[in-house]
């Protein structure tokens, strides 16, 4: 059954992706993309792996739409024509895709216990992760503990991504205050979208406590700082959209964005430090507490936090520096 | 009792398929935009919503019935605002349904 469901899930994926391929429209092409999201978290939920389901559900069919029709507003929505499409390219496609596929026969069985995947260091870390961590759910130990040095540079890649679309769609220099009679001239103008307005005023804050529940349970579900961040951005996203990002920008205002974008990844790098501090190893949470466990639970709450704010930060920057663009 | 349970959620959950279905059918059949949204949303609300009865029926009393509730509640809350902003987007960018004119014209006379 499971199998008939993969098998749907890949073909249809693969229906999806050549849809993308095939549409001028690059609207049609972004929702396109935003199913092929969905159908990969589907996907990787029917392979177990429930993290990373919650973070491409989030990220790539949610907020990446998002922020992808944010773009689409400054460019137009038709591919330019482009030049024809070669021999040579045709060959090299078929020619790389017959040698993956090649590659797939040496690929073990999915859920073959003899696989290189589950002997190398996977049975350590399911072994060790209840003595030396203390809790439920591996994935976040691996994520947050054993590959702490790995979270932090991901931390550090999105920071630089946000820090890069600020640098080229432009800081505040084009940025008029707006306030009082004019704002509320433009919140009439929204009075067409009366329903969604009064229907995300009561998903708004469902969404924020899910993304809470998301970020400070992380340690015994699947979630965590990623996911929650691109929730929480999720739902002050979908205010902007419905009361306007003027509005938006008064609920979370660009210096806050600022301070989250830079103060999540200072607080997951303070934290190593801390511990250098405090006689460990960098980002070796145990001198945190007094007990081993405690430290490694304190010490993953703390990175957590400081992942779950710099995404949501970075993913608000990006979204307010696109609408800037396109309402200016 | 059991087999009863099992069998008003089988009933439930085809009906709900079938539902959607009909919304697809519907989506591909139809004249013009406003019809192929409408046969879309209110299939698509009715349907889903059908299924997570009969899904709710197999679970029983359990955490995944309360699950299933959150769920059939955003569900029936998002679904048909997000089909009426599509709409709505429609409307105000400028597509007129089938007949509207015919519609104005009638509303010119009467007042």
């Amino acid at each position: 059954m499971t199998l008939l469901f993969s098998l749907f899930l890949l073909t249809m994926l693969v229906i999806v992706a050549v849809a993308i391929v095939n549409s001028v429209n690059l609207f049609a092409a972004v929702i396109l993309s935003g199913i092929f999201s969905l159908l990969m978290a589907a996907n990787f939920f029917v392979l177990d792996a429930a993290d990373v389901a919650l973070t491409e559900a989030a990220v790539g069919a949610g907020v990446a739409t998002v922020l992808f029709l944010g773009a689409l507003a400054l460019t137009g929505e038709h591919e330019r024509e482009g030049p024809r499409g070669h021999f040579l390219h045709l060959f090299i496609a078929v020619a790389t895709g017959a040698v993956l596929i090649y590659a797939t026969f040496d690929n073990p069985v999915i859920g073959d216990p003899n696989a290189p995947v589950h002997q190398h260091v996977a049975p350590w870390y399911l072994e060790n992760t209840p003595e030396l961590i203390g809790i439920p759910n591996v994935v976040t130990a691996v994520l947050g503990s054993f590959r702490g040095f790995d979270t932090l540079g991901e931390v550090f890649v999105v920071f630089t991504a946000g820090i890069g679309v600020l640098s080229i769609l432009g800081v505040r220099h084009t940025l008029v205050e707006i306030t009082g009679a004019e704002l509320d001239a433009r919140q009439r103008s929204l009075r067409h979208h009366l329903i969604p307005r009064v229907v995300s005023r009561g998903m708004v804050p469902l969404i924020l406590l899910f993304a809470l529940y998301v970020q400070f349970h992380g340690e015994y579900s699947p979630g965590g700082g990623f996911q929650a961040g691109a929730i929480a951005a999720a739902a002050i996203i979908l205010y902007c959209l419905v009361e306007g990002d003027d509005r938006g920008r008064e609920l979370v205002p660009e210096w806050l964005l600022g301070l989250m974008l830079a103060g999540g990844a200072f607080l997951f790098g303070a934290v190593g430090v801390a511990c250098m501090l405090l006689g460990g190893n960098f980002l070796d949470y145990s001198v945190l507490a007094r007990t081993q466990t405690d430290g490694q639970h304190f010490g993953l709450l703390l990175i957590e936090l400081g992942v779950g704010i710099t995404v949501s930060g970075v993913l608000l920057t990006v979204f307010h520096a696109f609408a800037r663009r396109a309402s200016r | 009792m059991e087999t009863a349970f099992d069998a008003i959620s089988f009933v439930l959950m085809t009906l709900g398929g079938l539902c959607v279905f009909i919304g697809g059918l519907g989506v591909l059949r139809m004249p013009e935009l406003f019809t192929r949204m409408h046969a879309a949303s209110v299939t698509d609300t009715g349907g889903l919503g059908l299924v997570v009865l009969g899904l709710a029926l197999q679970a029983g009393w359990s955490l995944a019935l309360v699950k299933l509730a959150a769920i059939l509640v955003f569900l029936f809350a998002t679904s048909p605002t997000s089909a009426y902003a599509l709409a709505n987007a429609a409307l105000l960018s400028g597509h007129r349904p089938e007949g509207a004119e015919r519609l104005d014209e009638a509303a010119e006379r009467g007042s």
